[in-house]
């Protein structure tokens, strides 16, 4: 029996890009680029439990440009989920629903997002001694 | 209208995907979780910026450090199980591929919480 070729219903690429759908990307991307912050997470638990040679591999690994580049954009992810994901949050309670305050409020988290990647990253550069 | 859903069907509470509120429900709950516990743990890791190995040992000795860092590594790993799940049921679409990354998703995400919390454990009783 052959196959009946249905149309299917139309994907992204049909879309014209709006603020709501690309938040909703925007979510599941950096939800996913964060659970490589998790696995970073557990590396540096483990890099201390192994010892003080081996933390010392691991700061040589991670503070070095490369190192720093990908905690940067794991930081930058991290914050950009937690912001999306106070808007599902507040959607899950029926606001952010109209058109209006659902492309209002996207510019903001996105803000948001950099502002506290921003703060954090100067933060510890300031602790350290560096700035 | 005639209710054309068993009176058993109704106390399981399971509807149409036979799976029920908990996954939505326990995905809530840990994004809160998560958004209180990475504050701290932001704000904690700021403020360690700069410090030596064995700074960061005690920090993690201390019994309340060890706690939140438990439930922090717990609470994220259950949430990233959970997120990708979701992912993966809507874009892999083959059913044995669809299985199979769903099981390796459910092991790793079990597998990496718990040698984090092992981890955390190990270095919080170490001498």
């Amino acid at each position: 029996m052959s196959q009946v070729q249905r149309p299917l219903s139309p994907h992204l690429q049909i879309w014209r890009w709006q603020m709501n759908m690309a938040l909703s990307i925007l979510h599941r991307a950096s939800g996913i680029a964060s659970a490589l912050g998790a696995l970073l997470l557990v590396w540096w638990v483990s890099a201390i439990a192994l010892g003080p040679d081996y933390y010392e591999f691991f700061r040589s690994v991670m503070g070095s440009f490369i190192g720093r580049l990908v905690l940067f954009g794991v930081t930058l992810a991290v914050m950009a989920h937690l912001m999306t994901g106070i808007r599902h949050l507040l959607m899950d309670t029926g606001r952010l629903l109209e058109k209006d305050s659902a492309a209002r409020i996207g510019p903001w988290l996105l803000l948001g997002a950099l502002v506290l990647t921003l703060v954090v990253w100067a933060g510890a550069y300031h602790f350290a001694g560096l700035l | 209208m005639k209710d054309f859903r068993t009176p058993l069907k109704k106390v399981e509470g399971l509807g149409s995907a036979h799976a029920g509120s908990g996954h939505w429900w326990h995905q809530r709950l840990t994004a809160i979780v998560n958004l209180l516990l990475i504050v701290w743990f932001a704000v904690s890791v700021v403020t360690l910026a700069g410090a030596d190995y064995r700074t960061l040992v005690w920090w993690v000795k201390d019994p309340v450090v060890t706690v939140l860092l438990t439930l922090l590594i717990a609470s994220v790993f259950y949430h990233l199980k959970l997120g990708l799940q979701v992912v993966i049921e809507d874009y892999v679409h083959d059913e044995a591929w669809k299985m199979t990354s769903l099981l390796l998703v459910s092991f790793l995400s079990a597998f990496f919480a718990l040698l984090g919390i092992v981890m955390v454990l190990k270095i919080s009783f170490g001498g």
